[in-house]
This record gives C-alpha cells, sequence and structure tokens, in this order.
C-alpha cells in the first residue's frame, strides 16, 4: 500500500501546484507567445515561425481597465472569442480615430487597436473599437528568444 | 536556543503563506471556472429579479443559449456587470421596438457573428442591447441558475414569466 500512498502524494501535490499555478497565470502574468508578423518590428521581426517572440503577459491592468495610448494588449477577437490577439492600443475611449475614410470616435469603455504592421494586421480597422472587457492582459517585454529580451515600449 | 524559536516562527509563517496561498488559490479556479454569487439590482429584470437586489449564483461551465439569464461586462464599462437575458444568438433577426411606451417605431437587427443580443425582462426600464448593441461572447462571465437571496426569493432562474 506504500506505492498507493505515494501515488496520492503526488498526485495532491500535483493538483495543489496546478491550481495554484493557474492562479498565478490568471492574476499575475504569464508568458505568451506570438503569432504572425501583425506587431512586426516590434514583435516578430522575422517571419520564421522557430524563432517566435515570447512575451510576458501581466495581469494586474485588469483590476482597473486603466490604459494608456501605446499599451500592448492580448484580447479576444470579438468575432471569435477563442482566440486572442495581440495589438496596441491606438485610442482610448472619448478619442476620435481617423479611418480610412472618416473620423470616428471612440465610444466610452472601448478602445482602438492596431498592429504596427499596418499592412498585414487585423485590427480596429476591420472589425471596429473593442470593448476594454474583452482585454486579457497587458504585454510587458519579450522573454524570448534570449537576444530580443526587452522592454516593450 | 534563540536561533530554533526563529526557526521554529519562520516554519510557521511558512505554512501559514503556503495555507493562504492554497485557499486563495481554490478559490480563484472556483469562482473563475466553475460558478461565482453575483448581485444584481434595478428595475430591469422585473420579474425575475427583484428590483432592490439579488444574489444571484451563475456558472462558467456552459455557453449561454437563446432565454439564458446572463451575468456579462458592460461595453460601456468593463467594470460593471449588468445582468440580462439572451434574447438572440449570432445570426437571429431580432426586432426590438426603439422607444417602449413613446412610440411604436422599431428596428431589426441581425446578430453579427461571435455576439449575443441581451435585453431585460423588464424592457421599459432596461439599458441593454438596444443601447449598447450586441455583446461579444467574450464579455459574457457566466450563466444565472439560483436566486440565493433574500432567502423569500430562493428559486432557480427560468424562462421569463408572460406579464
Amino acid at each position: 500500500m506504500g506505492i498507493q500512498n505515494l501515488l496520492w502524494q503526488v498526485t495532491k501535490k500535483a493538483f495543489t501546484g496546478g491550481i495554484i499555478g493557474v492562479t498565478i497565470s490568471d492574476r499575475c502574468c504569464s508568458v505568451v507567445p506570438v503569432r504572425g508578423d501583425s506587431m512586426s518590428p516590434t514583435l516578430n521581426p522575422q517571419r520564421n515561425s522557430y524563432l517566435d517572440d515570447y512575451v510576458l503577459v501581466e495581469k494586474f491592468c485588469l483590476q482597473d481597465y486603466k490604459f494608456v495610448r501605446g499599451d500592448v494588449v492580448v484580447f479576444s477577437s470579438p468575432t471569435h472569442f477563442k482566440d486572442k490577439y495581440i495589438k496596441r492600443i491606438v485610442g482610448l475611449p472619448g478619442e476620435w480615430i481617423s479611418s480610412s475614410r472618416d473620423v470616428i470616435r471612440v465610444p466610452e469603455g472601448h478602445c482602438w487597436v492596431e498592429g504596427d504592421n499596418k499592412a498585414s494586421s487585423l485590427d480596429s480597422r476591420t472589425f471596429g473599437p473593442i470593448p476594454l472587457g474583452l482585454i486579457r492582459g497587458r504585454v510587458t517585454s519579450v522573454v524570448w528568444p534570449p537576444q530580443r529580451v526587452s522592454k516593450i515600449s | 536556543m534563540a536561533s530554533s524559536f526563529w526557526n521554529i516562527a519562520y516554519q510557521q509563517a511558512m505554512r501559514s503563506g503556503v495555507f493562504v496561498a492554497k485557499v486563495y488559490s481554490f478559490l480563484h479556479v472556483t469562482t473563475n471556472y466553475l460558478a461565482f454569487p453575483a448581485y444584481a439590482f434595478g428595475p430591469s429584470m422585473i420579474p425575475t429579479l427583484h428590483p432592490s437586489g439579488n444574489v444571484v449564483l451563475a456558472e462558467r461551465i456552459s455557453k449561454p443559449s437563446r432565454g439564458d439569464v446572463v451575468v456579462f461586462q458592460s461595453p460601456e464599462d468593463p467594470n460593471k456587470l449588468p445582468t440580462k437575458r439572451v434574447v438572440g444568438l449570432e445570426g437571429d433577426s431580432v426586432s426590438f421596438v426603439v422607444g417602449p411606451g413613446k412610440n411604436d417605431e422599431s428596428r431589426t437587427i441581425v446578430v453579427p457573428k461571435g455576439h449575443v443580443w441581451v435585453e431585460g425582462d423588464y424592457i421599459q426600464n432596461s439599458r441593454d442591447s438596444r443601447i449598447f448593441g450586441p455583446v461579444p461572447y467574450g464579455l459574457i462571465q457566466g450563466r444565472v441558475l439560483w436566486r440565493v437571496w433574500p432567502f423569500q426569493d430562493f428559486g432557480p432562474i427560468g424562462p421569463p414569466t408572460t406579464t
């Protein structure tokens, strides 16, 4: 029965560790890979998926949703809620954004996001301003590959 | 002997710290992935919810469907969590009266992909999708199951009772 007890102890520790890990990832920060080149050259400057950037996403900003223009954020897509995008906030609530043909006011509780690589970026120019509630975290720095470790401005 | 006192104190502190971390993490995982309580007040969900406030239990497991009462982050303010009923899913054609009581003008909208249309059960006094538009799935926090407080109102939340 010793091995059963051992197995149970290991399972308990793994379960506890898992729960604490999930909490830290949801409340504090997590590391996510960046796919695609819509944020080139800030993120993923080369089009080679072996060299994808991994970034640190902090979750403390979700306590009060106070962002500033220029923040790079992770958010759920308004059309496919399971997909997550990484873009930069270029418009806060109440500001005016000049879109392709006209000038749009960003409604309360929303923000306007655009990728740094305007040529190849699916962003607010396509799906409009996004509600702030869709934001899942703010990108603070690149953590991998080691030669690209840096803070994001 | 002084060092062993600090040793024991340190061990006690670590044990309490780990215990607090375990409790906090357990509560976090339960309320974020299973079910959570929410406080709903206001006239917009009469007669389903009482205007002076109800605490309801909401679950995060199932995907909301037509007729469910859901808690979601308001598109107007991510710090507010209104409670309304899902009246239309993506692709549905929703017709609504623009100003009930004022005129009979009505509009029809097709709910875009990835969004739901929410309305309060008491549409004469409800800020809902007729004002702030369809709500993306990503803003929905959970589906309301039970009224929990006050005790007189204890019971499941069901389809809208016809007034």
